[in-house]
């Protein structure tokens, strides 16, 4: 993105990265190589961190598929982020 | 109404002690246990996980429904997680109620919505040495026709 006046604005000027806590189970802790990890981000919504992340671990599973839970409640993608939120995305359960 | 997570074997009949109620005429009970066969591959054992705080908390609040929705006294549920080997209780659910009819119906409910909603994943590994996630498929055992009012839906 170039603004009129600079056009060597870097991104980091506009959109300030947060620290979440981002836990991972099943599958996507298999694909991710990891239980648990603080995620400096830019993402603005779970959705747009799914995206991040998805782009680093290249998930097994759909979004579509999916739910995600912020700060242990279940929540929706298009949920803002906070610093320090945890948050986990719930690939099909099979309890039972 | 106490839902919880073990990694321990469930010690169904201390839990049945906790569902004891003079005006309750009939206890229901169910246990999920580990099968020697899935979909015609021989399975060894069974590896669960959960995320515990929200899989107790969904859990109260699926027993809660429960008591809303039928005419019955208390529902409890326990469900483990880690390694289960062949035949080990997987789930147990109990419920209390006047008359039969409704601890039935609620201790069906409960392992439908516990299948369908409690975030806790299982993963079969096979007499061969291979190993999958298992991704939902909770309809097909339910007693609940698929348009009767207490099936469970997927919206949410």
């Amino acid at each position: 993105m170039s603004t009129p006046d600079g056009p060597t604005t870097a991104p980091q000027a506009t959109t300030e990265a947060r620290s979440v806590q981002v836990q991972y189970y099943a599958q996507l802790r298999e694909d991710a190589g990891r239980s648990e990890e603080t995620v400096q981000s830019t993402a603005g919504t779970v959705d747009e961190l799914f995206e991040e992340l998805n782009r680093r671990y290249d998930f097994s599973v759909a979004k579509d598929d999916m739910r995600v839970a912020v700060n242990d409640s279940f929540s929706d993608w298009e949920t803002s982020l906070d610093s320090q939120d945890l948050v986990v995305f719930i690939p099909p359960v099979a309890g039972g | 109404m106490l839902f919880s997570i073990t990694d321990h074997p469930i010690r169904t009949q201390k839990r049945k002690r906790d569902l004891e109620s003079l005006e309750a005429g009939g206890y229901v009970e169910f246990e999920g246990r580990v099968r020697k066969h899935s979909h015609g591959r021989e399975v060894q054992r069974l590896d669960y996980e959960s995320y515990q705080t929200l899989a107790e908390s969904e859990g109260r609040e699926l027993l809660q429904e429960a008591l809303d929705r039928f005419d019955v006294i208390d529902a409890a549920a326990v469900h483990r997680v880690g390694s289960l080997d062949l035949g080990e209780v997987a789930v147990w659910i109990g419920v209390v109620g006047v008359h039969r009819a409704d601890a039935f119906r609620a201790c069906a409910f409960c392992i439908d919505e516990i299948k369908a909603r409690v975030p806790i994943w299982k993963r079969e590994v096979y007499a061969n040495g291979e190993a999958e996630w298992i991704n939902g498929c909770s309809g097909h055992g339910s007693v609940f026709a698929s348009d009767e009012a207490v099936a469970h839906s997927h919206e949410s």
